[in-house]
């Protein structure tokens, strides 16, 4: 409760024409599954590691699309591989095979 | 018998001979070669596993397995019969040659290819009879062989008839030393029968020598048979290394290995390119993958994939990443090639962490409360894992039989906790999966009970091989149940319903718990058997092992696993995997239970 009260929002504007698409053009050669996403949320409410960790896989994909790499790793990088999130995917995504194709890109690309 | 050719020699047997010197060398090598690439204590394990018992379980090995082929008799006896008797047939061929050899022309010992043309080099004397023994066993024995090679032929055309729906499609090298071997039968009694007139022979050859000399009455045909046989004889000999048949005196070595207890460690170690060498793509693998239900997936098969790993292709990883590691290739595998550990040490050497970062929760585990009154051992710690926190049904039963039976218990991942690992070992990510292993070692030893009850087979597997766990008894749900039933801590009531029982991939093949969960079903239900169970039960198709599979696919696999089991229709289908349950209750019609479940519903309530 400590950090109840009202504080200034932080900026939410993001700038498209700047952003990095190439880590999901690279993901979308591999595993087009990403393409299937509607963002309902289902990954992130049955994720184990988002009690530990600031972890969702809806918002990767939402930062993947913007390029945000950085926030992306946060994202991503306390994920179990456990597979919760393929199997309560409404749109059968293979959210494993995303993942670790995320990984392999960014060891590739050695972001 | 005397000998005909002054000098023992004749120029046929030059390209014989010169691919046994060949194949000898190259096997000398190809042994030193693995034996310097173990490690010094693999080595002396090897060392010493040859001056122990274990020596006469390698013979014995060798002679069941690599000789008879007893496992694959017991699959279908037909199958059997064609491995072994070409492969029996063949040693008890030599092995009276070399005989022959011994007593008729002693002088001859050790000339390389003296045995096998014995019968051109000798001629009959009046004492026929001693020969007679002989004579008789090597045409009985060139008869079995014979048998065996022509339903080798059938089998290419026809394998269901043998009990297989596919067989290995075969490369040029394995093809050429293939039609090599089948020639080499043929062509042999051919000439043998030529010079049965001469040498002796008994009922094949001295038959058929009748029948040649009503067309061909001149001895002087004879030579370019037997240069025939030789020449065939030494293709299969020079194909050899580059063919399938390399399995032949690999899998010897493999006995020795395995024996000396030696396990691979890389996908490439000395043991593991024995195992390679060993496999002799006889196919079995591919009628038992579950990924056969997708068609174009075939290619995946453990037999392809490991011919992938013999020739270092790069495509093996991309075949490692589709297998579901049910293990039933493994547990069929007439040679017992642990392909599934070869797939994960693959997986292994690739995995790289470059996202990952699994050291959270670095806060002391609370201690959970616990009363006090109560002894240690009576209690059980209950780890559902997260596919159970998928279907809470089964962890709701589970623990209401726990309170009927009034067993003091602690939910030990009731609010969720970290992974158990597995799913990330599977990926290859063993290294990572550490931190996972030391957060739930943490929270199970901060609770008292020393029975930990597990609902998920994959948690089981994991917990046993890769968990450190001192003094804690490790089990699956349906195991506890079982004994619950046993002991009549719970009483349950027969119900008017017939079942069939699923086996999950890592709870019967994994963990090896077949007759646990059955027991304890036939209490309350009418259980049906099919072929395809216990160590044959057809993958589910959710395995988290495949990373390629994608959702339809895995549908694909769970429809085709689900007709084999309900194909005698039964009211429900029991699993006793959250995972199972899951992906079958999608495509199941009828009712798909976990057996915890069945049980708490059949339950005496008093």
């Amino acid at each position: 409760m400590s950090k109840f009260g009202f504080e200034i929002a932080k900026d939410l504007r993001r700038d498209l024409d700047c952003s990095d698409t190439l880590l999901f053009s690279y993901v979308k050669s591999r595993q087009p599954d990403i393409l299937k996403c509607i963002g309902c949320g289902s990954c992130s409410a049955t994720c184990p590691a988002s009690v530990y960790k600031q972890t969702s896989f809806r918002r990767s994909i939402l930062m993947l699309e913007r390029g945000e790499v950085k926030e992306l790793k946060s994202l991503i990088e306390g994920c179990m591989l456990c597979g919760k999130c393929n199997i309560v995917c409404p749109r059968g995504i293979n959210t494993r095979d995303i993942i670790l194709t995320i990984n392999e890109l960014f060891i590739e690309n050695k972001l | 018998m005397k000998e005909r050719i002054i000098f023992g020699f004749d120029p046929f047997v030059i390209p014989f001979t010169l691919g046994m010197v060949f194949i000898i060398l190259y096997l000398l090598t190809g042994t030193t070669r693995i034996v310097l690439s173990l490690s010094n204590s693999e080595r002396v394990s090897l060392f010493k596993s040859l001056f122990s018992r274990s020596l006469f379980k390698s013979i014995k090995e060798i002679f069941t397995d690599v000789l008879l082929h007893i496992k694959i008799f017991k699959r279908n006896a037909l199958l059997g019969y064609m491995h072994s008797s070409i492969a029996f047939g063949w040693f008890m061929l030599i092995f009276i040659g070399h005989l022959e050899v011994m007593l008729y022309t002693p002088h001859r010992n050790g000339v390389l290819y003296y045995p096998v043309f014995f019968r051109f080099f000798v001629m009959e004397t009046n004492e026929t009879l001693r020969g007679a023994f002989f004579f008789f066993l090597m045409d009985l024995f060139l008869l079995i062989v014979l048998t065996g090679v022509s339903l080798a032929i059938y089998k290419r055309f026809r394998s269901i008839k043998l009990g297989m729906k596919r067989t290995s499609k075969h490369k040029p090298g394995d093809k050429i030393a293939m039609i090599a071997l089948w020639m080499v039968f043929p062509l042999r009694l051919i000439a043998e029968s030529f010079t049965a007139d001469i040498s002796g022979g008994s009922f094949l050859t001295k038959g058929v020598n009748k029948i040649l000399f009503n067309f061909v009455s001149n001895h002087d045909y004879m030579l370019p048979v037997w240069w025939a046989y030789s020449s065939v004889l030494a293709i299969f000999l020079f194909a050899l290394p580059f063919s399938r048949y390399m399995h032949i005196p690999t899998e010897i070595l493999l006995i020795f290995l395995r024996n000396a207890g030696i396990k691979s460690t890389s996908s490439r170690d000395g043991f593991a390119e024995t195992e390679i060498y060993s496999c002799s793509s006889c196919g079995i693998c591919i009628d038992a993958c579950p990924m056969l239900s997708v068609e174009e997936k075939s290619k995946y098969t453990t037999v392809y994939l490991i011919r992938l790993l013999r020739r270092r292709k790069s495509e093996s990883l991309g075949a490692v990443n589709q297998c579901l590691m049910c293990r039933k290739c493994v547990e069929l595998c007439p040679v017992q090639i642990d392909s599934c550990r070869l797939k994960l040490l693959k997986k292994g050497e690739v995995f790289q962490n470059g996202v990952f970062n699994h050291n959270y929760r670095k806060d002391e585990v609370e201690k959970k409360e616990q009363s006090v009154n109560i002894k240690e051992q009576d209690g059980i710690i209950y780890y559902a894992g997260c596919m159970t926190h998928l279907t809470p049904a089964i962890y709701t039963s589970f623990i209401k039989i726990l309170k009927r039976a009034n067993i003091p218990y602690l939910f030990a991942d009731e609010d969720g906790s970290v992974c158990c690992g597995r799913p990330l070992i599977l990926s290859g990510g063993e290294s990572s999966a550490k931190a996972l292993i030391r957060e739930n070692t943490a929270l199970i030893e901060s609770c008292t009970y020393k029975t930990l009850v597990l609902s998920c087979p994959i948690c089981l597997k994991v917990f046993k091989e890769n968990y450190e766990l001192k003094d804690v008894r490790i089990i699956h749900h349906s195991e506890y149940i079982d004994e619950l039933i046993s002991k009549k801590v719970i009483e349950v009531e027969m119900s008017d319903m017939s079942a069939i029982y699923h086996d999950p991939c890592d709870l019967g093949r994994g963990c090896l718990v077949y007759d646990a969960p059955r027991r304890a079903l036939s209490k309350v239900v009418a259980l049906q058997t099919i072929d395809s169970e216990k160590r044959e039960s057809i993958c589910c198709g959710g395995s988290l092992a495949s990373r390629k599979f994608s959702y339809s696919e895995k549908r694909e696999v769970a429809s085709d696993s689900l007709n084999t089991l309900i194909a005698m229709d039964p009211d429900l289908l029991i699993t006793s995997c959250p995972l199972c349950l899951k992906t079958f209750s999608s495509v199941n019609r009828k009712e798909t239970l976990d057996i915890a479940q069945l049980i708490e519903k059949q339950m005496i309530k008093h």
